[in-house]
């Protein structure tokens, strides 16, 4: 049996509007995960019911109201629901790799150098980032003309691209893709899925989300069922 | 506060006759990290940043700086020349008004080469060659190394002021509204700018903003202050991703979208 | 003199004056408030200087007293007959038979000895003066010996002219502490300040200040590794002594622009004639 790299127990999230009079929107309940090393799930369940909620949680960036969420830092688990801010910088540096939706333009910065420095900050040489970085880029579909532009002017699956280099870089052993395949076509959609089986065979534990159902099945190993918790109250 | 702790405040208290600027406020930084503080204007945060740097004494709580030989000094106790001596070497301050802190009647490499100088640098082409060196990191032409600031554009002088601060590689740069008063051009620039030095020296530092972009790009950790209380903190994307408390709900929910 | 005390001031005003100078001596270089009286001649004309003269004056004193290095200008010759007049003390326009020399703006030729007090009348005491307005700011730049400005002053310098343009009032470093104004003397005479045997008092009267330099005191010209101090020299030779090592006037002797350098130190000029140096127009006196 490969180890469990991350597991949630009886994650609650909501959300209390406070510009809306305190009102609470509960979106998930009672969430009992767990990915192995090598294994890819991905997060089922109709629109709205907090798959990317879910995500986020995982990464950190939403702070839970309740529940557990282990990951395996170090060779032990930490409770990332519970960690001061300087352990989720650590965790997110060296265990916890997170490709959004959308890339989050820096301006001026070369997109090349986005890519690279996602790898240097897990403690790669700046030249050898710079040569896979490039590597990577290409194998994504971004031309080499591009590579010493900022992604500002790119268009969207162009960025997407760039978003998705930068996430897999760094070789972390457990990654959150939020639609990796989404705007993206066959080709580099194929290039994708290709780097997703590669980061299992290398052992990364996966959790994603996507609404390709073809993309899905190729690479999924199970779907973990996200249930409504409006429609369940 | 931990073994590591670079600056570390507690329950710093400090009113203006009967306006409580800070209300008991903890603060904590470590090394290489940027800490923002957001807020509106009035909510106490260029006063928490001048009680941090010593230069305003506040009426309660305490400062501690942990100083490069490891030993952890009280920011407002120590002596006049310590604290002197800090501000003009490990430490900086970049103001929102690049002519408070630059001298307008000195050339840039004067400028530059200033706190060089009151360092200790006595060797005049060596000063010269730093002062250059820091003209082109932060993107000035050193062909103007000779020119007075008055000639420079607003952005021109705010990277001025980043260069002669850098220059002697301080651990901990106080930054207040480092990109107030520029066009949102120039603004860009200045902070990708801010972004790699600071990066690439590993430099710690407590950043006053009202915007929350700046904040975005440019910190790991947020805290957000009221009526001078830090109402909420945490990393850079749970506060503005993930506002809990109804203050930092509606700063998120004021911003414009572009 | 009926009607006046012994060297003019009243004894309780040459103690005060002697506490400040007391302290001056103890902490070399720092500037020492004291309250200055009105004096018998206008601010500029050396009213600091006389009232420390006036201070440490005694009856077996030798004064000299000189104006840019003259014995004879209008200056000079007021305040010698003036001591001579209120303290009776003897009087000489020869650096080395005086016990005291109060100058304005130059210090002798003729190396000083432990038996003798140079007195300096000064402007303006502030070194950080043009630097800064702020008295209140240059207090505790000197408190803490921040002179990080003085330093920039001199580089902006070097950027600008490829020299430190300070010909006198050149800033120095007593005793490896405080940023110090030699008062108005030329940068050329900078060299003799540095460990000389005399004791030297600073007065400023309008500024209200006394400092000194005790004798064989460290005194440095600010300067950089690369760019050290180097007083300027003039571009010949006294045109009455011959001197080449003095500091020389450049005097325009006619309508047609014709000039000629002479020694400043008057003294220094008549020495060497009695002892047969001649210059190009020199002539025995």
């Amino acid at each position: 049996m490969p180890p469990v790299m991350l597991r949630t127990e009886a994650l609650t999230k909501g959300f209390t509007l406070h510009l809306q009079g305190g009102l609470h929107i509960p979106v998930l309940g009672g969430i009992a995960l767990a990915v192995a090393a090598g294994e890819c799930v991905a997060l089922g369940g109709p629109s709205g019911a907090g798959k990317s909620t879910l995500l986020r949680c995982l990464y950190g960036t939403y702070r839970t109201e309740g529940g557990r969420i282990l990951v395996r830092h170090r060779g032990a688990f930490l409770d990332l629901a519970a960690a001061d801010p300087r352990a989720i910088l650590a965790v997110r540096a060296e265990t916890l790799g997170y490709v959004s939706q959308f890339l989050r333009v820096v301006p001026r910065v070369p997109a090349v150098t986005i890519v690279a420095e996602a790898a240097i900050a897990r403690g790669m040489a700046a030249e050898a980032a710079r040569e896979h970085a490039a590597a990577l880029l290409l194998r994504l579909g971004v031309p080499s003309r591009l590579h010493g532009l900022p992604p500002a002017t790119f268009s969207g699956g162009e960025q997407q691209r760039v978003n998705l280099a930068r996430g897999f870089i760094a070789d972390h052993p457990i990654l959150l893709l939020d639609e990796p395949t989404a705007s993206l076509d066959a080709a580099n959609r194929d290039a994708v899925l290709g780097l997703i089986r590669e980061a299992k065979a290398r052992g990364a534990a996966i959790v994603t989300i996507m609404h390709d159902t073809a993309a899905r099945d190729a690479v999924a190993d199970r779907l973990f069922p996200v249930p409504p918790l409006q429609d369940a109250a | 506060m931990t073994v590591d702790t670079l600056l570390s405040a507690r329950g710093l208290r400090l009113s203006f006759g009967a306006i409580p600027a800070l209300a008991g406020v903890d603060v904590d930084l470590w090394p290489g990290e940027i800490l923002a503080v957001v807020g509106e204007s009035g909510s106490g945060k260029t006063t928490l940043l001048n009680v941090l740097c010593g230069r305003l004494a506040p009426d309660g709580g305490a400062v501690w700086y942990r100083d490069p030989s490891g030993r952890l000094a009280d920011v407002h106790a120590m002596p006049a020349p310590t604290l002197r001596q800090l501000h003009r070497s490990d430490w900086g301050f970049v103001r929102q008004d690049p002519r408070e802190s630059l001298r307008m009647g000195v050339s840039a490499g004067g400028n530059v080469g200033e706190r060089l100088m009151a360092a200790g640098a006595r060797h005049y082409g060596q000063i010269r060659a730093t002062a250059t060196e820091w003209l082109m990191r932060v993107e000035i032409d050193p062909a103007r190394i000779d020119d007075l600031p008055r000639s420079f554009s607003g952005g021109m002088l705010q990277r001025l002021q980043i260069a002669r601060t850098l220059a002697t590689h301080p651990r901990l740069v106080f930054m207040d509204e480092p990109t107030g008063g520029l066009d949102v051009s120039v603004q860009a620039r200045l902070l990708d700018l801010i972004r790699g030095l600071v990066r690439d020296l590993g430099i710690a530092s407590v950043l006053v903003t009202h915007d929350l972009a700046v904040a975005r790009l440019l910190a790991q950790r947020i805290a957000v202050m009221q009526r001078g209380l830090v109402v909420e903190t945490g990393l850079t994307d749970q506060v503005l991703d993930d506002p809990r408390h109804p203050y930092t709900q509606l700063l998120v929910s004021s911003v414009l979208q572009a | 003199m009926k009607g006046y005390n012994f060297a003019y001031l009243d004894e309780q005003t040459k103690r005060m004056i002697r506490r400040a100078i007391l302290k001056a001596v103890a902490i070399p270089g720092h500037q020492i408030p004291f309250g200055a009286r009105e004096m018998p001649l206008p601010y500029g004309w050396g009213t600091g200087g006389i009232q420390v003269t006036a201070a440490i004056l005694g009856a077996d004193d030798v004064l000299k007293v000189i104006d840019q290095g003259a014995d004879d200008t209008t200056n000079a010759v007021s305040i010698r007959r003036f001591f001579a007049a209120t303290a009776g003390v003897r009087t000489t326009t020869r650096t080395a038979e005086a016990s005291v020399i109060q100058t304005r703006h130059r210090i002798p030729e003729t190396p000083l000895t432990e038996a003798q007090i140079l007195v300096y009348q000064v402007p303006q005491p502030e070194p950080l003066y043009r630097l800064e307005p702020s008295r209140s700011e240059t207090t505790q730049m000197h408190a803490l010996a921040d002179y990080g400005a003085m330093h920039v002053k001199l580089y902006e310098d070097i950027a600008r002219w490829g020299q430190v343009a300070i010909s006198y009032d050149y800033p120095v470093m007593v005793a490896g502490r405080y940023l110090t104004s030699p008062s108005p003397i030329p940068a050329f005479d900078n060299p003799k300040l540095h460990r000389m045997p005399a004791l030297q008092l600073f007065g400023a009267g309008r500024e209200k200040r006394i400092y000194a330099i005790p004798p064989y005191t460290d005194v440095r010209s600010l300067d950089f590794d690369d760019h050290p101090f180097a007083p300027p020299h003039a571009r010949g030779a006294c045109a009455l002594c011959g001197a080449t090592d003095a500091y020389l006037d450049e005097v325009v002797i006619d309508d047609r622009g014709r000039r000629m350098f002479v020694c400043s130190d008057t003294d220094h000029c008549a020495t060497r004639r009695d002892a047969g140096h001649l210059g190009a127009e020199g002539v025995a006196p």
